[in-house]
C-alpha cells in the first residue's frame, strides 16, 4: 500500500485516496467535430504500460483535490505527484 | 501432580503457580510460564494429534510458531478456535484443548485406515479420482472435507472485541532476539522512535535456551539489562505476543497482537486481539531461523522432535522429553542439545551423517560417555503411538548406499537437526530476493528492495559475535540515515560453546531411496507429503516448483511449510541433479501465521460495519412504527403500518391518502448541492442535457445527467436561487457520485470555470407534502402566498413555515399538487410534528419509500438506477424532450450519435399491463414474444418496476422492451420462475392523470 504525497496536504496513506485511471487524456475541444474513431479513442482506449504511468488520483478523505501521479508500474514507486494543469514531467526527469 | 518428565530444577517457569488444564477431556497440571506443548510433554503426553491425510499419530515437533503437527482446537463454544499451535499457546487456568483430525478419539482413530490404504492415496489422488464426472464434485467434496478433518469454526457469534491500531514510527524491528534487541538499543539510544515486535511472551530469543555469555556477562542477566533499558526509553515501544503477519509496499507492516488470549479471564475493557497497521521509515528484520528436519523413514512418530525444540523444552520449561534419546544430526550445533540432555540425566547417543566430525566434539562425546555413530543414518523407526525403537546403518558416502550391519536401538525420543533456515517469509513478502547458500544448504536473503535492514540469523549469518556487532551497528546506521545524533558504538563479544557456522552442514538427502529403507519419509508433516510424493510429481511432469507445490500440496498447510519447504526443494534438486538455485522457490504470501478474521475486521462489525445515516426526523419515524429500508447508507421509512396492517394494506392506505387528500414524505435524504459562482449557468449547461441559460431566479428545472458514453447517470431538480446561486438536488444514492462528478470536471477539464460546489444534503430537512389538500393545508402555516397565480408549478419561494425560515419548492414526484418544504435540519422534527398536528383535519398521512415508488410509477416518472441501469440513453427513456438540440456541447452529447446509441432496435421504456388484471410481475422478469418450453426463445426485454396501483385497482409495470415504442398495444409473455406464463400488453408509461392536470391546480 502506497504512501502518496498529496500536492496540497503532504504524505498520506493510500487509504485516503482513490485512483481514476490514466492522466492527460484531454476531452476534445469540440466533440461534435471529431470522428467516431477519435471519440472512441477518447472514451475507451487507455495505456497499460510496464514502466512509467501517469494517472489521476483524488484525495477523497482529505482536501478532495484531484492531482496527477507519475508511477513506475514495475517497482510501484511513485516518482512524482503534481497539480492538475502542471506540465507533464518527461521520462527524462526521473 | 504427575509432571513425571519435569526436571527437579531449572527452566523459566514459575513452579509456585500450578495451572489446571484439560486436554482431550482429561485433567492435567502445569506451571505458569508453560506452553500447552511443554505442559503436555511434562505430563508424558506425546500423542497430540492425527495427521491430515493418513491420520498418523503425531506428536510435538517444534517449540514455536513453525509447528506443523501439534495443532489443536482451543477453547469452547463461541470462543473456540481451530488450528492453534500447542507450542505457542500459553497455559492459563481452565484452558481446554482437543486434538483435531481424529474420530472418535486421538488414540482410536478410524481414519488411520487411510494409512494402511495409503498406497491408493498418493499425491494427486483427489485430482485423479474425483475429476469426473464434474457434476459429482459437490458430492465428493462433502465427504472429502469431512474426512480431511481440520478444526471446526464456532457457530455462535464471537463475543470478543478486536481493535485496530494505526502506528507510525522511524524504525520497526521484527524479532526480539539478541539481534533485534541490539538494533533497538542502538536506535533507541540515538533517539529514533522504535517499535519492537516479538511473537513470544518473553524477549531474548534463543539466548533464553542457549545461555552463553556476552561481553563476559551471563546471557540471561545481559538480556534483562537491555530489556530494562529499552522499557525505560519513551521513544521505544515494545509489543510482545505480537506476530508480524504481512510486509507490503512502502514499508507497510501488519501485526497481530494477542492482548488477552493468554489470560484465563477476558477483560471487558481490553480487546482480545489488536491488529497493528504500521508504517515506518525503516524496517529491521531480525526473525532468526527455523531448524530444518531430516528426512528419513517414518520420521513423523510422536517422540521425534527438532533438536533445538528439545533444548528449549529442557532449558526454558524444565521438561525432559525422553530418557533414552538419540540425536540425529548433520551439523555440530545440535551437539549442544546432546550435552544438555546428557547433563540432565538422559541416556543419549548421536547419529551423525557426516564422516568428518570436529575432534573436540568427538573427544567431548567420549568424555561424557556419549556413543557417536559417524556416517550413519536412521533407516527405520518403530512405535505406534510413540517412537520406541530405531534401526541405524552405516552410509557408504561414495556409493551413496547403505552398508554394514543394521543396529537396533531402543529409544523414547529422537532429536533431529538438518541445519537452519533463515525465516525469510517476511523478507520475501517485501519483494526481497533470495539466493541459495551452498554452505548452509538453504535460501538466504540476497537483494533488499525496500528501505529495510536484515540482521542476525535472519540474514543467514550464524556467527554470534559478528551478529552482535552488526546488529548494533545497523541500529546506529539507521539512526544516522534518519538524521539522529548517533550514540557511541560498542564492541560486542559473545562466547558460544559450539557455533553453527564453524562447522559444515552436510546436505543430507536420501539418494533415490538408497540410503534409507522403510515406508514414509515425510517432507511436509502437516499436509502429509512424503518424499515419494515429490518423486511421483516429478515423474508425472509437475517439474516447476509451483506445480510440485500444488500437485503434492507441500507447503500449503496452515504452517505454510516453515519446516518443509527447503527440504522439498532440496529433494527436487537432487532428483533433477540441478542446483537448488535453478529449482527456485515458491512465493511467500501473507499472513506469516494464521490470523483471526475478527482482528482484520476490528470494530467494523454489526452497526459499525458501514456508517448509518439518519434524518432529523428519524426518531419520530421509529416512535411511529416505521419499517425502515436501506437506501445507500441512509435509513428511510419504507412504510408506516398501523395495527394489523401488512405492507400491502399500509401502502394502499398511504397511496390513497395522497391521491385523495394529503400525504407527507421525509425526503431529506435527497442529495443537495449548493452551487455558486459566475460560471454556474455555463457549467450546468455542460453537466445537464437540457438548457439552463434562461432559467429565471426563483424557478426550478428538472435535469438529466449523462456520462460521456451518453448514458443516464443521475437526475434531479435544480433551482436558481440568485444571480450566481443555484440549489441542485440529486438522487439519494447518487449524491456523493454527483458531487465527485462535478468536482472532477471543475478540477480537471474546466479549470477556468469559477464554480464552487458545497454539499448541503444534511443541512436541510425536506418535508414533501402532496395531495389535493396540500395548498390549503400549508397556507394555514406559512406567510408565503401559495396561490396558483403567485406560486405556480416549478417555482421556488422563501418565507416562514411554522415560524421557521424555509425554502419552499413547488415540484412534484407524485403527480399531485405538491410542495417540498426545506427547513434547517435542527427544526426538521419540530416542523414535521407541527404538520402532523395541523394536518389532522386533512387526514395527513406519513408515507414511505414504497408508496413514493408506486405514486411515481403511476405517473411514469423514472427512478435512475431502477428503471435505468447505466446502459440507457435519454432517448431510450423517451426523454428526447429534455435533450437540447441547440446546445453545441454537453457531457454525453457526442455519444448520442455513436452507431450503437443510434440503433433502431434499442430497448425503449414502456408501460406493461397484465391481461389478468391481478398478477404483480416480479421486477427483473424477462419478457418474451412467446414463451416456449425451454430456451432459446425470442427475448424482448425485462420488467424494471412493478406494483399494484391502489387508485387504479390493478397492477402496473414499467419495462425496457426492444423497439418498444413501435409495439404499443402488442401482446407479450412473461414466464415466471414457478413455470406460469403471464400475458401482458405494452402500453405507454403514464397510467394515471395522463393529461397532467393535477399538479397544475
Ligand atoms: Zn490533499
Amino acid at each position: 500500500m502506497f504512501v502518496i504525497k498529496c500536492p496540497y496536504c503532504g504524505e498520506r496513506d493510500q487509504t485516503e485516496f482513490s485512483c481514476h485511471g490514466e492522466a492527460h487524456i484531454a476531452r476534445p475541444d469540440n466533440p461534435a467535430e471529431v470522428s467516431d474513431e477519435e471519440w472512441g479513442e477518447y472514451l475507451f482506449f487507455r495505456n497499460n504500460p510496464k514502466g512509467i504511468h501517469f494517472e489521476r488520483w483524488t484525495h477523497d478523505h482529505g482536501c478532495r483535490r484531484w492531482f496527477n501521479v507519475m508511477r513506475d508500474t514495475v517497482s510501484d514507486k511513485i516518482i512524482r505527484t503534481y497539480k492538475m494543469g502542471d506540465q507533464k514531467p518527461g521520462v527524462q526527469d526521473v | 501432580m504427575s509432571n513425571q518428565n519435569r526436571t527437579m530444577f531449572g527452566g523459566r517457569i514459575d513452579r509456585g503457580q500450578v495451572i489446571n488444564f484439560v486436554f482431550n477431556g482429561k485433567n492435567y497440571k502445569g506451571f505458569h510460564g508453560d506452553t500447552l506443548a511443554s505442559a503436555l510433554l511434562a505430563n508424558d503426553v506425546h500423542l497430540v494429534g492425527r495427521s491430515f491425510k493418513y491420520h498418523r499419530a503425531r506428536g510435538i515437533l517444534t517449540a514455536g510458531s513453525e509447528e506443523p503437527n501439534a495443532i489443536v482446537q482451543l477453547g469452547l463454544g463461541a470462543r473456540t478456535e481451530p488450528n492453534m499451535r500447542a507450542t505457542e499457546i500459553e497455559l492459563y487456568e481452565g484452558l481446554e484443548a482437543a486434538s483435531q483430525n481424529c474420530w472418535p478419539s486421538v488414540n482410536y482413530d478410524v481414519g488411520s485406515l487411510n494409512n494402511i490404504l495409503s498406497s491408493i492415496f498418493p499425491a494427486g489422488f483427489y485430482y485423479k479420482t474425483f475429476k469426473w464426472p464434474p457434476s459429482l464434485w459437490l458430492f465428493y467434496e462433502h465427504f472429502i472435507r469431512k474426512a480431511a478433518g481440520l478444526g471446526y469454526s464456532p457457530t455462535a457469534k464471537n463475543p470478543d472485541r478486536y481493535e485496530q491500531k494505526f502506528y507510525y514510527c522511524d524504525l520497526t524491528i521484527v524479532g526480539g532476539g539478541i539481534s533485534g534487541l541490539l538494533s533497538a538499543l542502538a536506535a533507541g539510544r540515538s533517539g529514533c522512535s522504535v517499535l519492537l515486535i516479538d511473537e513470544n511472551p518473553e524477549l531474548g530469543g534463543y539466548l533464553l535456551d542457549y545461555n552463553f555469555s556476552i561481553n563476559e556477562k551471563d546471557g540471561l542477566k545481559w538480556i534483562k539489562n537491555i530489556v530494562d533499558e529499552l522499557y525505560s526509553m519513551d521513544n521505544v515501544r515494545i509489543l510482545k505476543r505480537t506476530t508480524a503477519m504481512g510486509y507490503y509496499d512502502y514499508n507497510y507492516l501488519t501485526a497481530l497482537e494477542k492482548v488477552t488470549n493468554h489470560c484465563d479471564q477476558l477483560s471487558k475493557t481490553t480487546p482480545r486481539e489488536r491488529y497493528w497497521r504500521v508504517r515506518s521509515k525503516k524496517i529491521v528484520l531480525a526473525q532468526g531461523a527455523f531448524e530444518r528436519p531430516l528426512v528419513f523413514a517414518d520420521n513423523d512418530r510422536p517422540g521425534i522432535m527438532m533438536a533445538s525444540a528439545g533444548k528449549k523444552y529442557l532449558s526454558r520449561y524444565g521438561v525432559l522429553p525422553g530418557k533414552s534419546v538419540v540425536l540425529f544430526t548433520n551439523n555440530d550445533h545440535a551437539y549442544q542439545t546432546a550435552f544438555e540432555f546428557n547433563d540432565k540425566g538422559a541416556k543419549i547417543s548421536v547419529i551423525d551423517t557426516r564422516e568428518n566430525i570436529d575432534i573436540r566434539i568427538q573427544n567431548k562425546c567420549e568424555d561424557l560417555g556419549i556413543k557417536l555413530y559417524s556416517s550413519f543414518s536412521i533407516i527405520s523407526t518403530k512405535g505406534n503411538k510413540k517412537v520406541n525403537q530405531i534401526e541405524v546403518q552405516k552410509v557408504d558416502r561414495k556409493q551413496n548406499e547403505l552398508s554394514g550391519e543394521c543396529i537396533t536401538l531402543d529409544v523414547d525420543c529422537i532429536l533431529m537437526s538438518g541445519g537452519w533456515n533463515p525465516a525469510v517469509q517476511l523478507f520475501s513478502q517485501s519483494r526481497g530476493k533470495l539466493k541459495y547458500d551452498k554452505v548452509l544448504n538453504t535460501f538466504v536473503p540476497d537483494k533488499l528492495i525496500q528501505d529495510q535492514i536484515i540482521i542476525g540469523c535472519n540474514n543467514g549469518c550464524f556467527d554470534l559475535s559478528k551478529n552482535l556487532n552488526h546488529s548494533y551497528q545497523e541500529g546506529l546506521n539507521a539512526a544516522k540515515d534518519l538524521n539522529y545524533e548517533v550514540a557511541d558504538n560498542i564492541n560486542w563479544k559473545g562466547e558460544e560453546e559450539i557455533s553453527f557456522t564453524e562447522s559444515s552442514v552436510e546436505p543430507y538427502m536420501l539418494g533415490k531411496k538408497k540410503v534409507t529403507k522403510g515406508s514414509k519419509h515425510f517432507i511436509d508433516f502437516q499436509n502429509d507429503v512424503t518424499a515419494a510424493d515429490i518423486f511421483l510429481a516429478q515423474r508425472e511432469g509437475y517439474i516447476s516448483v509451483e506445480h510440485t507445490k500444488r500437485y503434492t500440496t507441500t507447503g500449503m498447510g496452515t504452517d505454510q511449510g516453515k519446516t518443509s519447504n527447503v527440504n522439498a526443494l532440496a529433494l527436487m534438486s537432487h532428483i533433477h541433479e540441478k542446483p537448488v538455485d535453478e529449482i527456485g522457490h515458491t512465493t511467500f504470501r501473507p499472513p506469516f501465521s494464521p490470523q483471526t478474521f475478527g482482528a482484520i475486521a476490528g470494530r467494523s462489525v454489526d452497526h459499525l460495519f458501514d456508517p448509518e445515516r439518519r434524518t432529523s426526523i428519524h426518531k419520530w419515524h421509529e416512535e411511529n412504527n416505521a419499517v425502515f429500508e436501506d437506501v445507500g447508507q441512509w435509513k428511510r421509512p419504507y412504510y408506516f403500518p398501523k395495527k394489523n396492517e401488512n405492507i400491502h394494506d399500509a401502502v394502499k392506505r398511504e397511496c390513497l391518502a395522497v391521491r385523495n387528500s394529503l400525504g407527507m414524505l421525509d425526503a431529506s435524504t435527497l442529495g443537495k448541492i449548493d452551487l455558486r459562482g459566475p460560471d454556474t449557468a455555463k457549467f450546468l449547461n455542460m453537466i445537464y442535457t437540457n438548457a439552463w441559460s434562461k432559467l429565471e431566479i426563483g424557478s426550478c428545472r428538472y435535469g438529466l445527467m449523462c456520462n460521456e458514453h451518453g448514458m443516464i447517470f443521475d437526475d434531479g431538480v435544480t433551482t436558481r436561487l440568485g444571480d450566481d446561486h443555484y440549489h441542485m438536488t440529486t438522487t439519494t444514492g447518487g449524491a456523493a457520485r454527483v458531487m465527485s462528478w462535478l468536482e472532477e470536471f471543475l478540477q480537471t477539464e474546466w479549470l477556468d470555470m469559477e464554480v464552487f460546489c458545497t454539499s448541503v444534503t444534511e443541512q436541510w430537512t425536506v418535508l414533501s407534502i402532496s395531495g389535493p389538500n396540500s395548498r390549503k393545508f400549508l397556507q394555514e402555516l406559512t406567510d408565503i402566498d401559495l396561490s396558483k397565480e403567485n406560486f405556480p408549478f416549478m417555482k421556488f419561494r422563501e418565507g416562514k413555515v411554522c415560524g421557521i425560515d424555509s425554502r419552499v419548492f413547488r415540484i412534484s414526484f407524485t403527480g399531485e399538487l405538491s410542495f417540498e418544504v426545506n427547513v434547517p435540519s435542527r427544526y426538521g422534527r419540530f416542523v414535521w410534528e407541527q404538520f402532523m398536528h395541523h394536518g389532522k383535519k386533512y387526514n395527513i398521512t406519513p408515507y414511505g419509500t414504497e408508496t413514493m415508488h408506486v405514486l411515481r410509477a403511476e405517473k411514469g416518472f423514472i427512478i435512475v438506477g431502477q428503471d435505468t441501469d447505466g446502459s440507457v440513453t435519454p432517448m431510450d427513456m423517451n426523454m428526447d424532450w429534455i435533450v437540447s438540440k441547440k446546445k453545441q456541447d454537453f457531457l454525453g452529447k457526442r455519444s448520442f450519435t455513436r452507431s450503437d446509441t443510434l440503433r433502431s432496435d434499442r430497448k425503449k421504456f414502456v408501460g406493461l399491463l397484465v391481461n389478468d388484471k391481478k398478477t404483480v410481475l416480479p421486477e427483473g422478469s424477462h419478457i418474451v414474444e412467446k414463451a416456449l418450453k425451454q430456451p432459446p426463445m425470442k427475448m424482448l426485454g425485462h420488467v424494471t418496476s412493478s406494483y399494484y396501483s391502489p387508485i387504479l385497482g390493478h397492477p402496473i409495470a414499467l419495462a425496457m422492451i426492444k423497439n418498444g415504442m413501435n409495439l404499443l398495444g402488442e401482446k407479450v409473455e412473461i414466464p415466471l420462475m414457478n413455470g406460469k406464463v403471464i400475458e401482458a400488453t405494452i402500453s405507454d408509461t403514464v397510467f394515471y392523470d395522463k393529461e397532467g392536470n393535477k399538479n397544475n391546480e
